[in-house]
């Protein structure tokens, strides 16, 4: 079978929490890990009579997010209700965006091979509110209304992606956008960043697009690249077979690790969208998205370009120092005094992201202030202490928070450079050897490092490795 | 000075007055209409639900606030709720089985303002189940009767309402306006009745039939009560994105008794074929009083009248299909005994809703349907443009339009509840008012030889309530209608 005669056609649709402190349509807090039903009221339960009102807080994440994924935004836009009955949908119709989306067109880049990037192009984005959550136990179903009204947005791109990689790639790329810019924290695993896929393939080179299918429950990055690969696959193979996709509605079963056509019943619906008579249009004056726009962080791809530019990175070492905002303003934090940023880089990509990982902790928790990291390797640069040295103070520090100056000499790691004292233990241990330096002058140049090993242990392990090798190199020589 | 079993029978601004001289305590008014009520409720049925004890302690309380001065002119009147207002502890089940057994946890935000002035609430009282109902008999606890003749109906869908005002069991109530409900069984009831324009008062724990078209509105046995209620009920509210935030004027201030030079626009459209000769004569004299008072008539065309029913039907029922999904028999309310859920969903809402309900529900979810909505939702929207355009127009020539409130008097039980198309043309008079969100006065103009009350209506331009009710007061004041007490 030639499976590179075809290739995929994928489109996203990501549903991520805004990080509001009330619900889209109530003052209910949105906060994670409550008891069931404690952040409730009659409007997120859909109590009889009860009214939605807007939260404005949401509109400017919403805009936000469009301007940092250079969407048009839409002056004046209209909520719609979506209906259907779902016990966890309370009012059994979902107020959404539907014809005019707050947000319009637009696109994200994402990194393709060294520095360059591809555009992948948005559909819209559009505000929503969240349901609840169905708990299934033995002899009952339970319905949490905690996350009921919570604010989403939908952002949906065009099929512009190819691969599984391409999926991944323009997901850590919005996820890193949205926590960049403070609209969404991304937790995949908490519910709060979810993801729908459309799939299809076609023979390459043609123009026309296949038919697709629409992947569902997939609750990891890893899964959506698993469910890629094998939906792909999959039809790839049904039309080798002769056989015909059928546009119908897949949930990526992780158990298994295969997707599997939902029943009928269970997506079959006419929503039967119309205008929700309960909100007025929603006006986005041109000022407020001016407002908006200067207040901006600098987003990720602008600092990896920076970075390369900068700072003479390559393109993996940017790209893993700009994922996360705090990363990046962490290095940024440790570069000032160095006179080459590469170091910093190395030191925060290997020690900073590792403790980090370890502790679980963010950045600015898990590791000593940046300045004092700077002040490490700037020690280092001046080779007044070793990078051995540095690694030492670094862990102390990790557990004292003292200043780098203060652990260097605590800790007595300051380097020796004192060209008399290391001159004068080398003239020590060649006196001491004299058959192995009979050796080493006959020929056998590899005990050089037993020389060095020996002048370092009698200066206590402080010397100047360069310092030493050099004095050294005179006074084998004779 | 009433006698204290006729306290009852007092006007809100004659009880107040006498509330605040200490002429009489609220604990007294309140007990006369309980007591009002407790006699005629079996031949009635104007109330759901009579909350006795609470509506004394709020009496009780209020004499005490009264004692200390500086009440508001509501403290210890007592009033009625239309079953439709969330109400705080009292069973609220918009005339429903499926919401039999329902107790708000919250208040109406009309009702927290009315409890803070210190008003009393005697009671809920029926309509017709969720509002859906030109006669009450759409009451899943059956019919509220015409206080002036008892097999007849009191109108809807806020006949209890109506019927207890006219029948003075209380002095004022709430009711609510979808395309009639207020001004109809005001007419059929002889009392006053005002529908305000849309977004003037908050929809907040209202039980939604049609959002873009329901308003809340007091009923009265004056125009000046009516005005007084509704500088209470009127007024921004940050929990209704679609309320107003315009000032609320003082409307019993707008009640000079003067009309001279008002323009009155008479539509062509309203006076047809098919109305009741002796309603058409009655709103005709009451034209010939205001012209003797110093009022212009017009003749105008609102020409797309005819429309009204059907647009009206598919606004509504589209509304009202998205409205009651909620009602599913999981969070509150009936719940049906059920194996799984789709069938949970089913046997509530079979056994919950009555027969109107359902098949409003039906008409909207196809009114929405992919394939239909272009037809019939958004044509109607379009229609509601045009209708919303003739009144506008025709306020640029006249200030209020006249119209009858309805094409006949009260009609007998049991009547129309075979014929829900012509029960529809009950409100054939009043529907547009609402597709267009205009304020509508109901005022008696008269009585038909059955002796059964006829109503008029005054339309006023948006936020034109004062216009209304000022030319609604100038007519009651004219002594051209002496108002009949219902027998009983």
């Amino acid at each position: 079978m030639n499976h590179d005669a075809y290739e995929a056609v994928i489109g996203l649709e990501v549903h991520t929490h805004l990080m509001t402190k009330s619900k889209l349509f109530c003052g209910c807090s949105t906060e994670f890990g409550r008891g069931p039903n404690e952040n409730v009221c009659p409007v997120c339960m859909g109590m009889p009579g009860v009214l939605p009102v807007l939260n404005r807080r949401v509109v400017e994440l919403a805009v936000r997010t469009g301007l940092a994924a250079h969407c048009e935004i839409a002056p004046r836009s209209i909520f719609d209700r979506k209906s259907y009955f779902y016990p966890d949908l309370p009012k059994n119709y979902q107020i959404s965006q539907y014809e005019t989306p707050v947000c319009k067109g637009g696109y994200i880049e994402i990194p393709a091979g060294d520095g360059a990037a591809k555009k992948i192009r948005l559909v819209r984005i559009h505000i929503e509110e969240d349901a609840g959550k169905n708990i299934h136990e033995a002899n009952a179903s339970l319905v949490d209304f905690n996350r009921s009204c919570v604010p989403l947005i939908e952002i949906v791109s065009e099929p512009d992606l190819r691969s599984a990689a391409d999926a991944s790639a323009y997901l850590h790329e919005l996820r890193s956008i949205l926590r960049y810019i403070e609209a969404s924290d991304g937790r995949m695993e908490e519910g709060s960043f979810r993801c729908d896929v459309n799939v299809s393939v076609r023979k390459r080179g043609a123009a026309e697009l296949g038919v697709k299918t629409e992947i569902k429950n997939l609750n990891s990055f890893r899964f959506v690249e698993k469910a890629i690969d094998y939906e792909v696959k999959r039809q790839i193979e049904v039309l080798e077979s002769g056989g015909r996709v059928m546009q119908e509605t897949h949930l990526w079963d992780p158990v298994r690790e295969e997707t599997r056509p939902m029943r009928s019943k269970e997506f079959a619906n006419d929503y039967r969208y119309f205008p929700e008579p309960d909100l007025p249009p929603l006006i986005v004056p041109p000022a407020m998205v001016e407002e908006i726009r200067r207040a901006m962080p600098e987003l990720p791809a602008d600092r990896r370009a920076r970075y390369i530019r900068d700072f003479g990175l390559g393109a993996y070492e940017a790209g893993v120092l700009t994922a996360e905002r705090e990363t990046a303003d962490y290095f940024e934090g440790v570069t000032p005094g160095l006179k080459n940023p590469k170091s910093a880089a190395n030191w925060v990509m290997t020690e900073v992201l590792r403790v980090a990982n370890e502790t679980g902790k963010p950045i600015a928790e898990a590791v000593p202030a940046a300045a004092e990291v700077g002040a490490l390797l700037a020690m280092v640069e001046a080779q007044k202490i070793s990078l051995n040295a540095a690694k030492t103070a670094f862990a102390a520090m990790l557990k004292s928070r003292k200043s780098a100056e203060a652990t260097i000499a605590e800790l007595g790691l300051a380097q020796v450079s004192d060209t008399g004292a290391i001159a004068a233990a080398c003239d020590a241990v060649i006196a001491a050897e004299p058959a192995k330096l009979a050796e080493y002058r006959g020929g056998r140049d590899k005990l050089f490092g037993f020389f060095v090993g020996q002048v370092m242990k009698a200066m206590g392990g402080k010397a100047n490795p360069k310092v030493i090798n050099d004095i050294l190199k005179q006074k084998l020589a004779g | 000075m009433a006698s204290p079993s006729e306290l009852n029978r007092l006007t809100i601004a004659n009880a107040a007055t006498m509330l605040r001289k200490r002429e009489i305590s609220s604990t007294e008014l309140t007990r006369a209409c309980l007591d009002r009520i407790a006699a005629v409720e079996p031949r009635l049925h104007a109330f759901l639900t009579v909350t006795n004890e609470q509506a004394l302690e709020q009496a009780a309380a209020a004499d005490r606030r009264l004692k200390a001065g500086d009440a508001p002119e509501l403290c210890g009147i007592p009033l009625g709720i239309k079953d439709i207002y969330a109400t705080k502890g009292v069973a609220t089940t918009c005339a429903s089985k499926i919401l039999g057994n329902f107790i708000p946890p919250f208040d109406a935000t009309v009702i927290a303002k009315l409890r803070a002035e210190g008003a009393v609430f005697a009671g809920k009282t029926n309509m017709d189940e969720f509002a859906m109902g030109s006669s009450t008999e759409n009451s899943a606890f059956g019919p509220t009767m015409n206080p002036h003749d008892l097999s007849r109906v009191a109108g809807g869908s806020s006949g209890g309402s109506a019927a207890a005002v006219a029948a003075d069991e209380i002095l004022g109530a709430l009711g609510t306006d979808t395309g009639g409900s207020i001004r109809e069984p005001a007419s059929f009831c002889g009392v006053v009745g005002i529908k305000p324009t849309y977004s003037r008062v908050s929809r907040y724990g209202v039980i939604a039939f049609a959002s873009s078209l329901d308003q809340v509105g007091p009923f009265a046995k004056t125009v000046r009560d009516a005005a007084i209620m509704l500088r209470s009920l009127a007024g921004h509210d940050p929990r209704d994105s679609t309320c107003s935030a315009r000032a609320v004027p003082d409307y019993p201030r707008a009640l000079s008794g003067d009309v001279k030079g008002l323009r009155i626009g008479v539509p062509k459209e309203y006076f047809v074929a098919g109305m009741e000769p002796e309603v058409e004569r009655s709103v005709r004299a009451a034209l010939k009083q205001y012209e003797a008072m110093g009022a212009k008539t017009i003749d105008i065309s609102l020409p797309h009248t005819a429309y009204a029913i059907a647009c009206y039907y598919l606004v509504a029922t589209a509304e009202a299909s998205a409205n009651l999904a909620r009602y599913d028999g999981i969070r509150y309310g009936m719940r049906a005994a059920a194996e799984d859920t789709i069938a949970l969903y089913e046997m509530t809402r079979a056994q919950g809703f009555g027969a109107e309900v359902k098949r409003r529900i039906i008409l909207g979810t196809f009114a929405l349907s992919a394939g239909y909505y272009d037809a019939y939702y958004l044509k109607a929207m379009k229609v509601r443009t045009l209708i919303r355009r003739d009144f506008e127009r025709a306020f640029e020539t006249c200030d209020v339009i006249v119209t009858p409130v309805a094409p006949a008097t009260a009609f007998k039980l049991g009547e129309k509840m075979n014929d829900p198309l012509t029960m529809y043309l009950s409100d054939i008079f009043t529907i547009s008012v609402n597709l267009a969100g205009l304020p509508g006065l109901a005022i008696p103009s008269g009585y038909d030889t059955n002796n059964l009350p006829i109503g008029m209506q005054i339309i006023g331009a948006p936020f034109a309530e004062e216009t209304i009710l000022r030319a609604g007061d100038a007519f009651e004041r004219s002594g051209a209608v002496t108002l009949k007490r219902p027998a009983l």
